[in-house]
């Protein structure tokens, strides 16, 4: 049980099979009450039943921290790792099974603080997974600490008067980065966004990267609290080719700017301009980029005798 | 420039003969040769080149690398010493050896480095290049100090102008010297001139045709100069079958190793003396079934090929201890989640970024228990160059068997150390069976621990019905995180148990010697030629010393405390750091031990004495010699 058979991907999944929203849930989650990742969770478990994707080749991969504890709660497979390490693990999966459907769940720390260095890069592999970065601007495991994301001000444990610094933008941030494929925004509590958003990065070709502005009830009330209800506070980003709304759903929202999510540098004007509203939508997509994973998949099942030449041709270099 | 030690052994040794003494071609047993330079001027490719000649003609060999810090160091300069020892002999040869007999110095100012390593002897040979001579007023003063000094000591000078007589081949003689240099010493030790040119067809085999033919000029071109003006010609006999041998070094080996386990993911991050075990399957690794990836940083490195192989691949990452201290985290996360991995570590001088170049034993501790609480994992360590091959299918084997990260322990000086060894017949058992994707059978749990041997099938991402989240919390057999404390018990016993269960497969290890005698010495690694030849040196001399090495370090290796109850005393001989006795300050109380000394002590429960240093150079027989002869009050040297 080492290696790959030379024709993994072509596994037969039994044709009448099919999988109800049940078949991906696992036991149940142990996310405080009114936290937003319930409903991720369960958007989550919706597109892999729409998707029908099998759960034996569907994998998760998380770090550590709140968000993190996302594939305990999954029926597929998962890998629960260490703090900020998600995207290495990730990719190694990816690399040469493109036979998987991998997602990564990371949080705010675990993605732009001590994951930061693997964020700049997996960003520029750009292999295909949707990351799930569920923000919400607090460390919540340990206890209301000041996450990079915090908004200047916020009194944590780390900053009783105040946080000091400005926060990251991790929208701004990845679309500044080298060879950035698929950037959208959604938040956790308009589930019709947020479905049609993981189903935008799903279908995606190459890395999409969506950060989920999440409610965190038991630290983060009074942040969160007037975004919720205030409907001025969210403006949706309109296109034909970004998150596309029913009519009906799309009339919730008071505030619609139109945005071809093809124009970076409009993405990269509006991810800056975050202050008193909070953008939703696709920012920016490129179907065409470099992407790693095919690169990691070009030479899977080389026969055991090609295998045996070319170690003994490169042996004969050291032959006397 | 001269330093005190210069100073001092130069008034101590006045009386010794400086004059060459007039040699016909005589035959040695064995030579060792040193060449050294400013760095970029091609000794190393000229010591390997008559290395591998001279593996060709069947003799032993054993090169060292002598590496300075930085790619480019300042000119002329005792730092910037760059060169290689080449070690030949009639049999096998396993290690440096003591005092060189002939050094080719492109400088002479490059000498002093090696002279306080002790590297020479009365009577050594040097030849140095004397166009320093006329160069400019200050390198003559320099020049001819050092000539003065270095006669003084005892050393059998021969200026030779290298420069002048390659310039009548090539228009710049920085580049073709170290050809020139290469058949000076084909001459001087007898070495076939034809072997000679084909190894200069390979070395130049990317270059235009004019090149190889230069070079083959120059090579021709040192061969008559010393054919014509040096007195001194040795022949080496040949005992060795050249048989389907091979000859590389150590990270060659590993890299060689990694494709014939069929492994598919390498991962590494660049670090010396790690860096070039990737170098060498670079070019064949794609056609031989995997893939190097160059992770962003270390940590992602190990981060990789874990991901890698939980998904069912497997994976390597090759490291270097600083990279290791970055791992550590990750490797804690294998042990725990049970993700097999091979790691290699090629040790270096430590702690932190110590010395990049040069060989230590300094990580054996940090790897057995360097990690967030109670991490057992299996840790081997090969002593040649063939077992660097050998045991990195070894490695695979035990860790998808296991479960578990595997170590293997190399260090800088089988990195670059090469030796000729037989050519290993790739076998298709070393190749994984595929993965089986069939439906995992239900009710086996993803960690379903025999209770005792803690040995486990693991299911892997497309296995219908084997679904489960791998953690590095606490997990009970289904993987779920443990809420009750017996499960934590319970699992650690299972991953410890794996330990023992492969301990019982072991066999004891081999003494070399009597089973009993005065003292015991007890090596790992890549010290085993120094310490074996430097027992059987002793034990002609008629002392009752034996020594054997360890390979498997975690298990340790069985039966160690019978063996050494026959012994009056034992003690490890390693490269890493001890507290010496001697110093007022250290008693028997705070004397902080080698790395394995310690070990076995805790192990063995029996006291066990060390030898051990961190001049950051491979350990010779005559270090050895004069220790014993210290510990058993003998005269075993002269």
């Amino acid at each position: 049980m080492i290696s790959l058979k030379p024709d993994f991907c072509d596994i037969e999944i039994p044709e009448k099979e099919h999988y109800s929203i049940e078949d991906y849930s696992s036991s149940k989650a142990r996310w405080c009450s009114g936290c937003g990742a319930h409903t991720i969770l369960h958007s989550v478990q919706k597109l892999c039943t729409d998707e029908q994707l099998p759960p034996e080749k569907t994998v998760f991969v998380s770090g550590i921290g709140c968000s993190s504890r996302f594939p305990h709660y999954m029926k597929t497979y998962g890998f629960h790792g260490l703090h900020g390490r998600a995207f290495p693990v990730a990719s190694g999966v990816k690399f040469r099974r493109p036979d998987l459907h991998v997602f990564v769940i990371t949080g705010d720390g675990d993605c732009c603080s001590i994951g930061a260095g693997h964020w700049v890069h997996a960003i520029r592999y750009n292999m295909k997974m949707v990351v799930l970065l569920f923000d919400n601007s607090i460390y919540g495991l340990t206890k209301k600490q000041t996450s990079p994301t915090s908004p200047l001000g916020t009194h944590t444990n780390t900053h009783p008067t105040g946080s000091v610094l400005p926060p990251i933008n991790p929208i701004q941030s990845t679309l500044g980065l080298a060879n950035v494929s698929f950037v959208a925004q959604t938040v956790d509590w308009k589930p019709a966004h947020l479905n049609a958003t993981l189903k935008k990065a799903y279908d995606h070709p190459g890395l999409a990267f969506v950060r989920i502005v999440q409610r965190c009830p038991i630290w983060m009330r009074e942040n969160y609290e007037p975004t919720v209800k205030d409907p001025d506070a969210i403006t949706v980003l309109n296109h034909e080719n970004g998150i596309v709304l029913e009519e009906q759903a799309l009339k919730k929202f008071r505030h619609i700017q139109e945005h071809d999510p093809s124009n970076l540098v409009k993405a990269r004007e509006i991810a800056e301009l975050v202050k008193s509203t909070t953008p939703i939508g696709l920012f920016y997509q490129n179907k065409e980029g470099t992407r790693y994973d095919e690169y990691g998949a070009h030479n899977l099942g080389v026969p055991v005798e090609d295998r045996i030449d070319a170690i003994n041709s490169l042996m004969d270099k050291y032959a006397i | 420039m001269i330093n005190d030690k210069v100073e001092i052994m130069s008034n101590n040794s006045e009386t010794i003969k400086s004059e060459p003494v007039k040699i016909e071609r005589k035959q040695i047993r064995e030579a060792v040769v040193e060449i050294v330079s400013d760095s970029g001027e091609g000794a190393q490719k000229c010591g390997q080149s008559l290395g591998t000649i001279s593996a060709k003609m069947g003799n032993g060999v054993w090169t060292v690398e002598i590496i300075p810090a930085e790619i480019r160091p300042p000119a002329r300069s005792k730092a910037g010493a760059s060169g290689i020892r080449v070690r030949m002999g009639s049999k096998k040869v396993t290690n440096m050896g003591d005092h060189a007999d002939m050094v080719v110095a492109l400088n002479e100012q490059v000498l002093y480095g090696r002279i306080d390593q002790n590297a020479y002897k009365p009577g050594t040979y040097l030849l140095i290049e004397n166009k320093w001579a006329t160069d400019t007023e200050e390198t003559n003063a320099a020049y001819t100090e050092s000539i003065q000094k270095f006669k003084a000591l005892g050393y059998i000078i021969h200026e030779i102008p290298m420069e002048k007589e390659c310039l009548k081949h090539v228009s710049d003689p920085r580049k073709g010297k170290n050809m020139w240099v290469l058949g000076l010493l084909c001459n001087i030790y007898d070495r076939d001139l034809s072997i000679a040119a084909e190894q200069v067809k390979a070395i130049f085999s990317k270059k235009s045709d004019d090149i190889i033919q230069s070079n083959i000029d120059l090579l021709h071109a040192g061969y008559a100069y010393a054919n014509d003006k040096l007195p001194m010609h040795f022949t080496i006999p040949s005992k060795i079958s050249k048989e389907d041998f091979v000859v590389m070094n150590g990270n060659e080996a590993v890299s060689l190793g990694v494709m014939a386990a069929g492994i598919e993911v390498c991962s590494m991050y660049p670090i010396t003396p790690a860096t070039s075990a990737s170098h060498a399957m670079a070019e064949k690794m794609e056609s031989a079934g995997g893939l190097i990836h160059q992770a962003e940083d270390e940590i992602a490195a190990i981060g990789f090929a874990i991901g890698a192989s939980y998904a069912g691949q497997t994976a390597v990452t090759i490291t270097s201890g600083p990279g290791i201290a970055l791992k550590t985290e990750f490797i804690g996360l294998a042990v725990m989640a049970e993700v097999p991995l091979v790691i290699v570590d090629v040790q270096r001088g430590g702690p932190s970024t110590g010395l990049p170049t040069k060989v230590e034993q300094g990580d054996l501790l940090a790897v057995l228990y360097g990690a967030a609480g109670d991490a057992p994992k299996i840790v081997l360590a090969p002593s040649t160059i063939e077992e660097c091959f050998h045991y990195i299918i070894l490695a695979r084997k035990l860790a998808e068997s296991f479960r578990t990260p595997v170590f293997v322990l190399t260090d800088a000086n089988l990195a670059t150390g090469v030796q000729p060894f037989p050519r290993p017949k790739i076998k298709s058992a070393w190749f994984p069976d595929p993965i089986d994707q069939s439906k995992w059978e239900e009710g086996v749990k993803a960690y379903d621990w025999d209770p005792d041997t803690g040995l486990s099938k693991r299911p892997i991402p497309g296995q219908k019905g084997g679904m489960y989240t791998l953690t590095g919390l606490a997990h009970d057999e289904e993987s779920h995180v443990a809420y009750d404390p017996a499960i934590n018990q319970r699992a650690a016993e299972s991953r410890s148990r794996k330990l023992a269960a492969l301990h019982k497969t072991l066999k004891e290890p081999k003494i070399l010697g009597d089973k009993s005698g005065d003292l015991l010495l007890v090596g790992w690694g890549s010290t085993r030629g120094a310490i074996e030849e430097a027992v059987e040196r002793a034990c002609e001399r008629g002392a009752k010393v034996s020594s054997l090495h360890l390979h498997f370090l975690s298990p340790m290796e069985p039966g160690l405390k019978s063996i050494f109850k026959n012994f009056k005393k034992v003690m490890t001989v390693e490269i890493n750091y001890s507290d010496t006795i001697g110093n007022p300050l250290i008693t028997e109380e705070n004397r902080r031990y080698a790395q394995l000394a310690w070990y076995l002590r805790a192990q063995t429960l029996t006291d066990i004495d060390c030898f051990s240093n961190v001049y950051g150079q491979p350990l010779s027989p005559i270090q050895i010699l004069e220790m014993l002869e210290k510990k058993l009050d003998l005269t075993l040297t002269e």
